[in-house]
């Protein structure tokens, strides 16, 4: 009988053991228990001329802090533009409607997120509205391109020294 | 002559007989499964001969992976100034494939080829024939205990491993004991990066499919052993072939259908 009992007792420990590595994996290693799943903000819209890189699900990040993320994104067919839907939870309902939105790159070779710099307007920004300031992706190329071509001019307008 | 034509049809024939029985013998074992209920004691003891004397391989094994894995990841990822993304590294690719497949594989070696090997064993002795005998249903008594225990331990061990090697011995020694990885920024950029319905939720449902075919394969071997010694080994042998065969490419359609869309 208490060979029985002792049986139950290590196969007990094993369970609980491995029920336990799988908690702790839930809870330590994913991000269940840091940031809850079914935060319902409202949706608001962005327009940008270039998005650069930016995927649905990035980050929308206020003074660094995260704040929502990229729901949507869709091409405007009057305007050409890309209309970007952000979700903001809930509890930031207190953002000014004039509030600015770029799309920056998280370190060097780090995916690209929607940065949030607030406005000074009394009224926040509530469900539906669009932000209407918004900052580009910079794209390296063009910046490239601009510099050389910046360059370029310079070289031509200088005036050729005189000969002696 | 004829019959070395008739080869290739000899074996399509034997393959696809072979199907039908391992299926309708999976039928009679998931019969059996609620009658278990009324004796759990018989699983009890086979989830501490399968699980817990499983232990050991799958805690050490876990253990090296995890240090390999951190000791390649840093190697790589320092050139790029990114040693801190060693977690996310090691994680993501233990909770999703590591963990599952190389568990999977020791548990066939370990603790399916004695499965097998010990129904061959009561198959070649006529135990089984005895019982059948006694009217008692070997299937019953001898098969489904064995196939739900292995079924039952397969994610458990898979998330002892992978904890192993991610958090206890494994990545996190090499990493932030040893090479000096911050250890805030290691956790951080875990779980920044794994998702718990993306990464753990599948890892646990490859666990048990893997589980759940191993265990199938080990008692459908060991009970249609020929009932010779030879036979008996054949069995273990093909259950460790067959199963770490199974579980590889289980493996990629399970990955091609959870991680195939993004």
């Amino acid at each position: 009988m208490t060979q029985t009992r002792l049986l139950e007792m290590i196969v007990g420990a094993f369970v609980i053991l491995g029920v336990m590595a799988v908690f702790f994996l839930t809870m330590r290693v994913s991000n269940l228990a840091s940031q809850g799943n079914s935060q319902d903000g409202f949706v608001v819209q962005a327009r940008f001329e270039n998005i650069g890189g930016l995927k649905v699900g990035a980050p929308v990040r206020l003074a660094g802090v995260r704040i929502g993320r990229v729901t949507g994104i869709q091409i405007d067919p009057q305007t050409f533009e890309a209309v970007v839907s952000i979700e903001v939870a809930s509890r930031y309902n207190y953002l000014p409607d004039d509030s600015n939105a770029s799309i920056y790159t998280a370190g060097l070779l780090g995916e690209q997120y929607i940065g949030l710099t607030p406005g000074g307007s009394e009224r926040p920004l509530q469900a539906g509205d669009t932000i209407r300031f918004t900052q580009s992706a910079l794209i390296l190329e063009q910046i490239i391109g601009q510099f050389l071509f910046s360059k370029a001019e310079e070289g031509l307008s200088t005036p050729a020294t005189p000969k002696p | 002559m004829t019959r070395i034509l008739l080869l290739p049809f000899q074996i399509a024939f034997d393959f696809v007989q072979s199907v039908g029985q391992s299926v309708l013998f999976l039928g009679q074992i998931l019969l059996a499964l609620p009658g278990l209920l009324l004796r759990p004691g018989l699983v009890i003891q086979q989830m501490y001969m399968i699980g817990v004397l499983s232990l050991v391989i799958i805690v050490i094994s876990g253990a090296f992976v995890g240090m390999v894995l951190g000791l390649q990841g840093y190697t790589t990822l320092v050139d790029f100034g990114a040693e801190e993304s060693l977690g996310t590294l090691v994680a993501l690719s233990i909770v999703r494939e590591l963990g599952p497949v190389i568990t999977a594989l020791l548990f066939a070696g370990r603790a399916g080829s004695a499965v097998a090997a010990e129904i061959g064993l009561m198959r070649a002795t006529e135990q089984l024939d005895g019982m059948a005998m006694m009217a008692v249903d070997p299937v019953r008594r001898i098969v489904a205990p064995r196939f739900l225990a292995g079924f039952l331990c397969m994610p458990l061990l898979a998330a002892i491993f992978s904890l192993m090697a991610i958090g206890v011995l494994g990545a996190y020694l090499i990493g932030v004991e040893l090479l000096g990885v911050d250890a805030g920024a290691y956790w951080s950029q875990i779980q920044a990066q794994v998702d718990f319905n993306e990464d753990i939720l599948n890892g646990i449902i490859k666990s048990l499919a893997f589980g759940a075919a191993v265990s199938w394969i080990a008692v459908f071997q060991g009970y249609h052993a020929a009932p010779t010694a030879e036979g008996v080994s054949r069995a273990t042998t093909r259950t460790v072939v067959v199963s770490s065969l199974v579980v590889l490419g289980l493996d990629f359609i399970l990955t091609s259908l959870m991680f195939g869309g993004v």
